[in-house]
């Protein structure tokens, strides 16, 4: 009883797992159970690049860096490269905090920098890290990359490559690592974070450390990168450089964006959606399309391929996004809600975040409605 | 060390660097006036590649017209490069940034992601996901500077940059739409006051640096000999880390940064490894940014979040 008292407050989304833990059972297409799986990656990514975004407020455009650094991690661990073959679940762990590690080194050097300048320093440094393990064909296989990277057990169980137990493993990272951030959030850290985010200058000056703080975010945002690299290609058995560019960045930027920075469900559904969208229902719009042209006798309709339109469909929904409904689908009410019911009550650092909203009004740039 | 090669890598690091510092200026120019980064800008000169090429198929210019026929063809093809991509700038400015002005910083950054990834989608529908080859009009000797030989083609691309970032000069310091741009990127509500039309003069900056941007895709293709829809993103990386080198906001800074990491990328390709160019260029931006943010040349800005 006492369980589902503290679970009412996330009765959708619990209803929304369970669902899911349905999914493999009731549709026995692989290849949606395999888009499922690859989705579920790519839900842990934006719920890592949520943490530095959504609630710190650092935009990081060179995710993607520590997307491949938890890969190579379990990749070089285990596989024929070194003939190291270590065991998958404490190199699990081991593949994140090396990417957290790296995010607290890449963070470092860039907290000085404010604004677009920080974005501009990780879009670099998203392309250094793949152009680095690219150059490097002695430590990491160059433009091969890794192959025959080993399959995870579990008692003498093989993971192969059927996609249902990665789907399942995955589920459950994801929410070890949704009820892991969602306690971090609530934290002494968490609302730091959202206070520099709101207002960089008042959190500074009520005491809250600055340095560590966007460390932190940076190492936490890197960390949960680390499970979903080394899931990622333990499942698909092979890693090269040229999965890391910066579309995969974009992409999970643009996850976050749409579902609603620093709403941690929103980013999940984010995530799901967008995947979904790109590997599911551009193809099938394709081929609707096609028979659509066909019997109409368009041929603009037979021809055309909404898989190859993805990046304009991707960038002009984002301009769209951001002119229509900035916030993202599902915005964070939620931390709205604590940001404004604390003011009075609790830490002075947080009643400053709600002021937030008048600030700026003196350097508001010309033509501002 | 063989100072020979050293020297002709300098004049080749010249020519590099042209390129990136016309590009450059136009992130310096946008971002000096709305502090904006203006991610689509590479994607822009890109765009002024594939406008040329099309501009040349559509004139049939080919290597064996006559001579005064080239130079015109070459003119119209400098000329509707630089004012489609001018518009181009101008429609971006318009219907993507200009909504957003006064939002938080994430809002129109985002957008000008969204805008390049469009921009880049374009040009590979249009012109295919390979590279494709840029007629190559101007013959293309070579003279001896002692024992450094230069190609016309360089002298050409360091000579037509020289004159865009002199003709700017003058138009920034001596004319009053200059004067405009100016004192918006000072103070936009005191130019206000004084009755500047802001939105006329960010749209005219917009106009410039995508003309700008036009012009070195078009001496890009003729350069290379051949254009790829994704040049933009890169090309715009490291002229944004030239802008950004010399001092953001300063035109003269992004044309002396132009032609430092011209120089930076030549060098590291000959004695490092050409594989590591890339690399070296954006140690070298998270340098300059962590020790020394305000550039070679750039003045104090104020902070910004």
């Amino acid at each position: 009883m006492r369980i589902l008292r503290r679970l009412t407050p996330y009765r959708t989304p619990v209803i929304i797992l369970v669902l899911f833990l349905c999914f493999p059972l009731i549709d026995h297409n692989a290849g949606h159970v395999n888009a499922a799986a690859d989705a579920a990656v790519f839900v842990l990514l934006a719920l890592g690049l949520n943490i530095v975004v959504g609630f710190a407020g650092l935009l990081d455009l060179g995710y993607a860096a520590f997307f491949a650094i938890g890969s190579y991690t379990y990749a070089l661990a285990a596989s024929p490269f070194y003939g190291l073959h270590l065991p998958f679940w404490p190199m699990l762990l081991v593949a994140a905090i090396v990417a957290g590690v790296f995010g607290a080194l890449l963070g470092a050097p860039t907290l000085r920098l404010r604004g677009d300048y920080l974005a501009i320093v990780t879009l670099g440094f998203g392309e250094i890290v793949p152009t680095v393990f690219l150059n490097l064909p002695k430590y990491t296989g160059g433009t091969n990359g890794v192959v025959g990277i080993d399959k995870p057990t579990v008692f003498g169980y093989q993971f192969g490559f059927n996609p249902t137990p990665y789907y399942y493993t995955l589920i459950v990272i994801i929410v070890l690592s949704v009820i892991g951030i969602l306690r971090l959030r609530d934290s002494r850290l968490g609302r730091a974070w959202l206070a520099v985010r709101e207002d960089e200058i008042a959190a500074a000056s009520m005491g809250i450390d600055l340095t560590a703080t966007k460390l932190l975010a940076f190492s936490f945002g890197a960390f949960f990168s680390g499970f979903g690299g080394a899931l990622y290609v333990a499942k698909l058995g092979i890693v090269s450089p040229d999965q890391f560019n910066f579309t995969v960045s974009f992409t999970i930027l643009a996850m976050v964006v749409l579902g609603g920075m620093g709403n941690v469900f929103g980013v999940i559904a984010g995530a799901a959606i967008l995947y979904e969208f790109q590997t599911l229902f551009l193809n099938d719009l394709t081929q609707w399309s096609h028979s659509l042209g066909q019997s109409l006798g368009i041929r603009v309709l037979t021809t055309i391929n909404f898989v190859d339109l993805k990046f304009l469909l991707y960038g002009l929904g984002l301009v769209l996004l951001m002119l229509l409904r900035p916030e993202g689908l599902f915005p964070e009410r939620r931390i709205r809600a604590i940001v404004t019911e604390t003011v009075a009550a609790e830490v002075p650092v947080v009643g400053t975040a709600a002021v937030a909203d008048s600030h700026g009004a003196d350097t508001t740039p010309p033509g501002a409605a | 060390m063989n100072w020979v090669l050293f020297a002709q890598q300098l004049v080749n690091g010249l020519s590099l660097g042209a390129i990136y510092a016309v590009i450059a200026l136009g992130y310096t120019m946008v971002y000096g006036i709305i502090e904006l980064i203006n991610f689509a800008h590479g994607d822009v000169y890109t765009a002024g590649s594939f406008v040329a090429l099309a501009t040349l198929t559509l004139l049939g210019a080919s290597r064996h017209m006559a001579a005064a026929g080239l130079v015109f063809a070459l003119i119209v093809t400098f000329l509707v490069a630089m004012l489609v991509m001018g518009g181009t700038g101008v429609v971006i400015e318009r219907f993507a940034y200009r909504p957003l002005r006064g939002r938080p910083r994430l809002a129109p950054l985002l957008t000008a992601i969204g805008v390049s990834f469009s921009l880049e989608n374009l040009l590979q529908l249009w012109m295919g996901p390979s590279p494709v080859p840029f007629p190559q009009l101007i013959p293309n000797p070579f003279f001896a500077l002692g024992p450094v030989s230069v190609s016309q083609m360089q002298l050409f691309v360091i000579f037509s940059s020289v004159v865009m970032m002199v003709a700017l000069h003058f138009f920034v310091v001596h004319t009053k739409l200059g004067k405009a741009m100016r004192a918006t990127a000072q103070d936009w509500m005191a130019a206000e006051i004084m009755g500047i039309d802001i939105n006329k003069t960010i749209a005219l900056t917009f106009f410039i640096g995508s003309l700008l941007a036009g012009a070195a895709g078009v001496i890009t293709g003729l350069f290379y000999g051949n254009i790829w829809f994704i040049n933009g993103f890169r090309a715009g990386l490291i002229a944004f880390t030239a802008a950004v080198l010399g001092g953001i906001g300063n035109t003269t800074g992004a044309a002396l940064g132009g032609f430092v990491i011209g120089f930076i990328e030549v060098m590291t390709a000959q004695y490092v490894g050409f594989q590591w160019a890339e690399v070296t260029i954006f140690s070298v931006l998270i340098l300059v940014l962590i020790f020394r943010p305000t550039g070679l040349l750039g003045q104090q800005l104020p902070e910004r979040t």
